[in-house]
């Protein structure tokens, strides 16, 4: 059995300072009948035992709750920085996209790698982290036509939303570029590497330097910077 | 022999059967599904009648079960959908221990009716656990066999089976039945509210035809349209098991143990976990119908589908 907390109806820092602070609550108190939440944008996906907690009770306890979930509760975000490489090879729309927006592909580069960009949360395939953020000079409504196949590692803007695409999938964001980090590795003791409430910079790296951490990645000898 | 030597060797192994155990909580928030059996009364009765836990790994095999021979002398047992059993050609039963001889061929054939068959080891499958289970995700390509469906050549090994050898089969009566056309129990929201009232009463008063394109991520229907009156896209938020998507060609898609965490679709009602297991058996070409309860109501339903699944086959095997 599962309930939805909503704390709102928009994409907002505030709103989802709010949802992390009351996952964040929750997991601190070891609240009664909890099995597991899921945090969103703007909602807490709260799954329960009615075995353990009933409806109305559990319903009480988590506006209790609700009413304390502010930034003050959360602990220090991480600060991951994520190596990518903004090659028209690798980045599919790069090109198509500068031109869209009106501007040169190092100006596209410096103004997405210029930001720093909240995980808001993790979801839909393993490890993909929801970010927005993105300035509005470099903002694109989605692809027409999304493509079938994205490769893992791409790094794709959509409106004032960014993702990194954790699996192969199909997507509809502007692809500008890739990383060589692992952001889901079935085989790893901890298989996604990112959390909701991360801070995340893009630092660019040529296709050399890709190619070589690339490697060091399928050898499980390389980790990202996160302070 | 050696407890955990190889000893299922697979010759055929049907098109979809992946190695489940009751599955991995705790990891949706980092977008990894729970995974596990569709149907769990099917697959706990297959491991009570071989005398395991009911969290040991055994197979789910989708539409056409696999070929096998035991290498060792072992129990197993076929449950779920209806299908042809046999063992060294000669007919065998459903819901029942079956005691392999060395060199037994096992032969699990097409689901006549129902979707999903399981077939439960005496011990259990021996793969490693993947945070903390060894149920098989294949989108995520974890858990299982290397996180993939079984192939042909592969060797399976058992675990020491340490529980009781008391081969029982069970009564027509207590066989879970499998209906015709189910009724489907849902509690309305989180936005049943995003819907026309012509939408929500062709959700509840239609049959909706199950389509092929279903899996262990969804069961794709079928039917009168579910018609929005707000648009049919939210700002994404947590998928539970059994939510029901609308996207905007009003089509409904029950969304199952392998779901994506999340997503941006309105949700008009969610399925009550006592009745997953009964839609994951309605084969494509087939009707379901829902209805729908209180909140009050889903959780008696769901006590007493627990209490039912704590008697059967004797009751579970203390560890």
């Amino acid at each position: 059995m599962a309930l939805c907390v909503e704390l709102g109806d928009e994409i907002s820092v505030e709103i989802n300072t709010r949802v992390r602070a009351l996952e964040y609550l929750i997991q601190q108190k070891g609240l009664t009948g909890v099995v597991e939440t899921v945090p969103t944008f703007r909602s807490l996906l709260v799954y329960y035992d009615p075995g353990q907690v009933g409806y109305d009770a559990l319903c009480a306890a988590l506006g209790g709750l609700a009413e304390q979930a502010d930034t003050a509760v959360l602990p220090p975000a991480r600060l991951v920085e994520l190596p990518c490489c903004y090659d028209p090879e690798l980045g599919l729309d790069l090109v198509a996209a500068a031109e869209r927006l009106g501007m040169t592909t190092a100006e596209l580069v410096a103004a997405h790698s210029g930001a720093e960009y909240l995980v808001y949360f993790v979801g839909f395939t393993p490890g993909l982290p929801y970010m927005a953020g993105v300035p509005e000079r470099i903002q694109l409504p989605r692809l027409t036509t999304p493509r079938v196949k994205v490769p893992a590692g791409s790094v794709g803007l959509g409106g004032a939303q960014f993702c990194i695409y954790s699996v192969e999938s199909p997507g509809g964001y502007w692809l500008l570029g890739r990383t060589p980090a692992r952001l889901y590795d079935p085989e790893a003791a901890e298989p996604t590497l990112l959390r909701a409430g991360d801070r995340v910079r893009m630092r660019p790296i040529d296709r050399a330097e890709y190619d070589a951490i690339a490697a060091r990645v399928a050898e499980r000898a390389w980790q990202p910077v996160i302070g | 022999m050696a407890a955990g030597d190889r000893v299922i060797h697979v010759l055929d192994p049907g098109p979809q059967s992946t190695v489940q155990d009751l599955g991995r909580a705790g990891h949706l928030r980092q977008g990894i599904p729970p995974s596990g059996p569709v149907d769990v009364r099917a697959f706990v009765i297959a491991n009570r009648l071989v005398g395991n836990p009911d969290d040991a790994a055994g197979l789910e095999c989708t539409v056409l079960g696999p070929r096998f021979t035991a290498e060792r002398v072992c129990a197993i047992a076929v449950t779920g959908a209806e299908a042809a059993v046999t063992v060294n050609a000669a007919a065998a039963p459903q819901w029942a221990t079956l005691v392999l001889k060395p060199g037994d061929t096992v032969r699990v054939g097409a689901a006549r009716t129902g979707v999903r068959t399981y077939v439960a080891f005496s011990g259990g499958l021996d793969v490693p656990r993947v945070l903390g289970s060894r149920a098989t995700y294949l989108r995520g390509r974890l858990g299982g066999l290397q996180g993939r469906a079984l192939r042909r050549g592969d060797a399976l090994r058992l675990a020491p089976h340490t529980g009781p050898r008391r081969p029982r089969r069970l009564t027509a009566a207590e066989i879970p039945a499998l209906e015709a056309e189910p009724e489907i129990r849902v509690v309305l929201g989180p936005q049943a509210d995003r819907f026309t009232r012509e939408g929500l009463e062709a959700f509840l008063s239609s049959p909706y035809l199950m389509l092929p394109q279903s899996d262990r991520m969804g069961a794709r229907l079928s039917g009168a349209r579910v018609a929005h009156h707000r648009g049919h896209d939210i700002i994404s938020d947590g998928i539970a098991l059994g939510s029901i998507q609308v996207p905007g060609d009003g089509q409904p898609i029950v969304l199952l143990v392998d779901r994506q965490s999340t997503g941006g679709y309105t949700k008009v009602a969610t399925v009550g976990s006592f009745d997953i297991g009964r839609v994951g058996q309605v084969k494509p070409g087939q009707r379901l119908r829902f209805r729908a309860v209180e909140v009050a109501e889903a959780h008696r339903l769901r006590s007493e589908f627990q209490q039912s699944l704590a008697q059967a086959a004797g009751g579970g095997v203390s560890r």
